[in-house]
């Protein structure tokens, strides 16, 4: 039993976590839920007594019957590693990149003097075929594996020596869907053999209401509600929960309109990369990361392109707006080719917004400056007045306020940079939206807003969007028609609906089995 | 409210005088540096000469001056040989990444590091004789790379931005997204470099004028003033001293300077600071 | 790796190439006629064609060319025309001094360099390291000539623990090793102040990383966790630095030598633009150019050695 009881954290005077408690109990899977910020990281960081400089704890962190927060630092690291776990949400850095894996999780059980370097490497052995390694030799290097064996191998290191506490900051959070299911069912299956507790840290409703026996809700440094998991999840008791379970469910009204004249055709689309090089001028067989796609976006339709990371689809994207040149197949839009020489008018008419709401803007430049970069498409390029009236205009639209034209990005929350890069993208009044992931990187309450707002341009605009996700949910929600996408192929096409109720594809049905989902009960209406 | 961290300031200082002390050099030296007055040979410091004269009866401080001026003016021009060819060489790669004409950029680079100044220079005077202008050339080349490198390693990692893509979107050139966005963006990283080859080449001119390959008398140089007091270090330690000084405090000022400079442009730390 | 080290070969035998290139076309070309240049404006003729006969300098340029490479790689360095001696002899004498010498710098600077910056690192942000970065700072800023030349002043001067240059041949190697101390030492301080502060941002980069985390995670002690993992990882930029350095420290070795009066290469070099003796000039650059072009391929075997990711390129 580990119970946090009135744990409270400053640091550098700055307070972020207010009398936090709650318990685990062994062979129980407690889980963490929050918003970015909220501290949930920081708790789990807390408990390992792993804090930044500066970081004032008070409260108590009790393991069997001392604090934790108590122990000098000698004794916390005889405690990590041993009955404390953890494994953090990044496997691709979280890994030291010169050593080896067996070495890696030898070297717990070689810390804590439990094996000498034989007995290690064959218990590091066995913990890597517990984790589902078995046919990965132990000489591999970290770079050597993809995302998920490399999480795998991260918590194989955190339970070398079955601590009593397993610690998951967003374990799952950077793998794709199917990637996800599975370590996630790894964990569920650890906590139950080998009877750890398991604190799962998460922004995900629908992971923790799949894997937690206890959630607690944490808003702003303090948890807002705690119980077991179907009660706090059926009975949403605080306002913030309810906010946070409806956002994450939220599909935005929608009017649907008759569908015109096609404005976006992909036919047979390949998009190749030079293979890797064998030898010194000679290169192996180029890879096709796009091959053979084709695709038709309607007049004021929503179509949605689904795929995991490396599927092709930004490789088809980039061939989509013209930035990239085609090896086969042909692209038009508005009744033009599309390439890399094509003329400026044309790509007035086909906008994008990106993911990265911190990556998408230049951040010496005013927003003004951001949103008219555009304008360089237009051969009549409006002059200053005018200029910064339409400015104003696409702030107004996308729900900012004129005056914010002249502050700088880093002003602005991610949410609202999202705003501003969909405003920029308006500007040229395009006919085509290519939404790259724009949704990916913001909260549940934030992305909800966003997809409001996107809803509500295409009906008063009448924009035609291609929507690029990962996330099955988003697409399910914003989508007309959807595409499938897997090794550079549409594997799967059809109406949203028809597609999520009845995939026909086994991918889709995989990707569809994988995806964490809200259970019934906690949905109201 | 950012406060300016000491050494920044101390380093400040310390290149203010000096870049002080070679700007008056031009319009009034204590004495004439070019004329050699075997009476006053070898004096102490006294009113007339505030360090005292070398075994040519020149004023150490009138030498200084002029002094001051060459370092700074060599090492001048060489950074700006070194950005002005440098900087674009760097962008073009970066723009035209795994092109041949980035392989071909970063392959000339690697060649020129393989000529240390020294070895440059020693080419140079074999053929043209030494002079001042040799020392420019022979430093100047050798900071191509180096800013062609930091050039491209910044704008490579800008080039994977979004708002790049955004800029690719609206229409945008590769020439004019250099320019109006990765140019603005590196130019932090291109200061702090400056700072550091300005300090290296007042270092390198030193040495090159020390051997002998610089700039030839009557013109006075620090590193001159040192090989000429080499003979003289058992009975005026002195005049070997002050010339030496006189390096270390002007680097060592520019090198603070450069490195408040990093950690004020450095939005990373700026963030932590606020 | 083998594929790594058959391309990087294959760039070092391009870049030797393209150097030596560099080098004739600068000494032999540029000048017009080397002969009538080495003997200056008054020579007359029949002496230039003397000269030129002499020196091997008739034929077309390329064949010239390709007859100094092929000499040079055959061990033959061509004539000096002062000495009158092939220039391979020269070298070979001096070279038991130049390389002794940076040798010592360099293998001093890295022994300097590393506690240091290690030390700086794990103490960041306290006295010892704001200490030690302003002890680094002023190594920075010392010519290692005037270095040279103070230490002389004190070791040599006044305590008279040393000569003050000279030196006395190996055929007593403790006064030969005596005499190299305090050259190395010159050398070897600047370059170790650079290099503990490369070592020092190299680690502290490392230690920011998620895997330092991980390594906290499982148990390690913060310095254990330093030694253990960061080190290994620091390492990699801190050989690219050493690799860069080793020209500085051949081009500081040379005007080291000056200070010291010790008979190396760079005597050899600066005798040599003295008296115009451009075959001296050339062959010894190019030599100088050798060194670090193979330098720089040693680096970057190095560098396969500690990062596993670069053994799969090529």
């Amino acid at each position: 039993m580990i119970t946090l009881d009135r744990l409270s954290l400053a640091i550098h005077g700055e307070a972020i976590l207010r009398d936090v408690s709650f318990s685990m109990v062994p062979g129980k899977t407690f889980g963490l839920v929050g918003e970015s910020g909220s501290g949930k990281s920081m708790t789990a960081l807390a408990l390992m007594q792993l804090l930044p400089e500066g970081a004032e704890t008070s409260g108590a962190v009790t393991l069997d019957d001392g604090n934790l927060l108590d122990r000098p630092e000698a004794e916390m690291c005889a405690l990590r590693g041993n009955e404390l776990g953890m494994i953090f949400q990044e496997p691709m850095t979280a890994l030291n990149p010169v050593q080896t894996i067996g070495d890696q999780v030898a070297e717990t059980l070689r810390i804590h003097g439990v094996a000498a370097r034989a007995e290690a490497r064959e218990v590091a052995r066995a913990r890597l075929d517990r984790v589902g390694l078995d046919h990965v030799p132990l000489d591999r290097f970290p770079h050597e594996l993809s995302g998920g064996q490399r999480q795998r191998v991260c918590i194989a290191t955190a339970i070398a020596l079955r601590p009593r506490l397993l610690i998951a900051d967003e374990p799952t959070t950077a793998l794709d869907v199917t990637t996800q299911a599975q370590i996630l069912d790894l964990l569920r299956g650890l906590v139950e053999e080998e009877g750890m507790a398991l604190l799962l840290i998460t922004h995900d409703l629908a992971v923790v209401a799949d894997l937690a026996d206890h959630i607690a809700v944490m808003q702003d440094g303090e948890i807002v509600e705690q119980g077991p998991t179907r009660q706090v999840l059926s009975e949403q008791r605080h306002p913030y929960t309810r906010a946070l379970l409806e956002a994450s469910d939220h599909r935005p009204a929608r009017t649907p309109r008759p569908l015109g004249a096609p404005l976006l055709t992909a036919s047979d689309v390949e998009r190749h990369y030079p293979g890797p090089r064998v030898g010194l001028l000679r290169r192996g067989a180029p890879l096709k990361a796009v091959d053979g796609v084709s695709l038709m976006l309607q007049t004021g339709e929503s179509l949605g392109l689904v795929g995991e990371s490396g599927c092709g689809k930004s490789t088809l994207t980039r061939a989509l707006l013209g930035l990239d040149g085609v090896q086969g197949g042909s692209i038009a839009a508005l009744g033009n080719p599309v390439s890399p020489a094509m003329p400026n008018t044309l790509r007035a008419g086909i906008q994008v917004v990106f993911q990265d709401p911190y990556g998408s803007f230049n951040p010496r430049w005013p927003v003004e400056h951001l949103i008219a970069e555009p304008f360089h498409l237009l051969d009549a390029k409006p002059a200053r007045d005018a200029r910064r009236t339409r400015v104003g205009e696409a702030l107004q639209a996308v729900g900012l306020q004129p005056s914010d034209m002249d502050k700088y990005p880093h002003e602005f929350s991610g949410g609202q940079r999202q705003r501003i890069a969909i405003a920029r993208a308006l500007i040229t009044h395009p006919k085509i939206l290519v939404l790259d992931e724009a949704v990916s990187a913001l909260d549940v309450r934030v992305r909800a807003r966003i997809l409001d707002l996107l809803a509500d341009l295409q009906d008063r605009m009448g924009l035609s969007y291609l929507f690029i996700s990962h996330d099955l949910t988003v697409v399910r929600a914003i989508t007309d028609r959807v595409m499938v996408m897997q090794a550079g192929r549409i594997v799967e096409e059809g109406p949203t609906e028809q597609v999520f109720a009845a995939p026909q594809h086994d991918y889709t049905q995989a990707l569809l089995a994988a995806a964490p989902r809200l259970p019934d009960y906690a949905r109201k209406e | 409210m950012t406060r300016l961290p000491v050494s920044m300031i101390l380093g400040a200082v310390l290149s203010a005088m000096f870049l002080a002390m070679a700007l008056v050099s031009f319009v009034w030296t204590p004495h004439d540096v070019e004329q050699l007055v075997i009476a006053n040979r070898l004096q102490p410091a006294s009113g007339d000469f505030p360090l005292g004269t070398d075994q040519f009866g020149r004023d150490l401080l009138s030498m200084l001056m002029v002094g001051a001026r060459v370092s700074l003016a060599v090492a001048l021009v060489a950074v700006g040989i070194g950005v002005v060819i440098g900087v674009p060489l760097g962008l073009a790669a970066a723009a035209t990444r795994g092109s041949l004409l980035d392989e071909l950029i970063m392959r000339g680079n690697d060649l020129i590091f393989a000529f240390p100044s020294l070895v440059i220079a020693i080419l140079i005077t074999a053929v043209f004789g030494p002079s001042a202008f040799n020392a420019i050339i022979a430093i100047g080349i050798f900071n191509i790379p180096v800013f062609a490198r930091v050039a491209r390693g910044g704008a490579l990692s800008l080039w994977t931005l979004d708002y790049i893509l955004a800029a690719r979107v609206a229409g945008k050139g590769k020439i004019r997204i250099s320019v109006e966005h990765i140019l603005p963006n590196i130019a932090n990283l291109l200061i702090v470099q400056a700072t550091i080859q300005f300090s290296l080449g007042i270092l390198a001119e030193a040495a090159l004028s020390y051997v002998g390959l610089s700039v030839q008398p009557p013109v006075p140089s620090w590193g001159r003033m040192l090989s000429d007091a080499q003979t003289m270090i058992y009975s005026h330690p002195m005049l070997a001293i002050l010339p030496g000084l006189a390096i270390v405090l002007m680097v060592l000022g520019l090198n603070l300077m450069g490195d408040g400079l990093r950690d004020l442009l450095d939005p990373r730390l700026r963030r932590r600071r606020q | 790796m083998l594929r790594y080290v058959l391309g990087r070969l294959l760039s070092l035998g391009l870049s030797l190439i393209v150097a030596s290139l560099v080098i004739f076309t600068v000494i032999e070309v540029i000048p017009g006629d080397p002969a009538a240049f080495m003997l200056g404006l008054n020579a007359d003729e029949a002496t230039v064609a003397a000269l030129r006969a002499d020196l091997g300098l008739e034929g077309s340029k390329a064949a010239r060319y390709v007859s100094w490479i092929s000499g040079m790689v055959q061990g033959d360095f061509g004539t000096s025309y002062t000495y009158r001696v092939p220039v391979g002899q020269l070298v070979a004498d001096r070279l038991w001094v130049s390389i002794p010498l940076a040798l010592f710098a360099l293998i001093l600077s890295t022994a300097i360099a590393f506690p240091i910056g290690i030390l700086s690192a794990a103490n960041r942000g306290r006295g010892l390291d704001y200490g030690i970065m302003g002890g680094t700072q002023l190594g920075i800023a010392i010519p290692n000539f005037w270095f040279g030349m103070l230490l002389v002043l004190v070791f040599a001067v006044t305590l008279q623990w040393f000569s003050a240059g000279g030196f006395p041949g190996w055929e007593t190697p403790l006064a030969a090793l005596k005499a190299l101390v305090l050259p190395s030492i010159a050398l070897a301080l600047p370059q170790a102040a650079i290099l503990a502060r490369v070592m020092r941002s190299a680690l502290i980069e490392t230690l920011a990383q998620d895997y330092m985390r991980t390594a906290r995670a499982k148990g390690l002690p913060r310095r254990q966790a330093l030694l253990r993992h960061a080190l290994r990882n620091a390492l990699i930029p801190v050989l690219t630095i050493i690799g860069l350095q080793f020209s500085f420290l051949l081009a500081g070795a040379i005007i080291i030598e000056n200070v010291f009066f010790l008979p190396g290469l760079g005597r050899l070099i600066f005798q040599g633009i003295t008296q115009r003796d451009l075959v001296v000039v050339e062959s010894v650059t190019m030599l100088l150019v050798f060194a670090v072009i193979l330098v720089t391929f040693i680096v970057d075997i190095a560098y396969a050695i500690a990062d596993p990711r670069l053994r799969r390129r090529a």
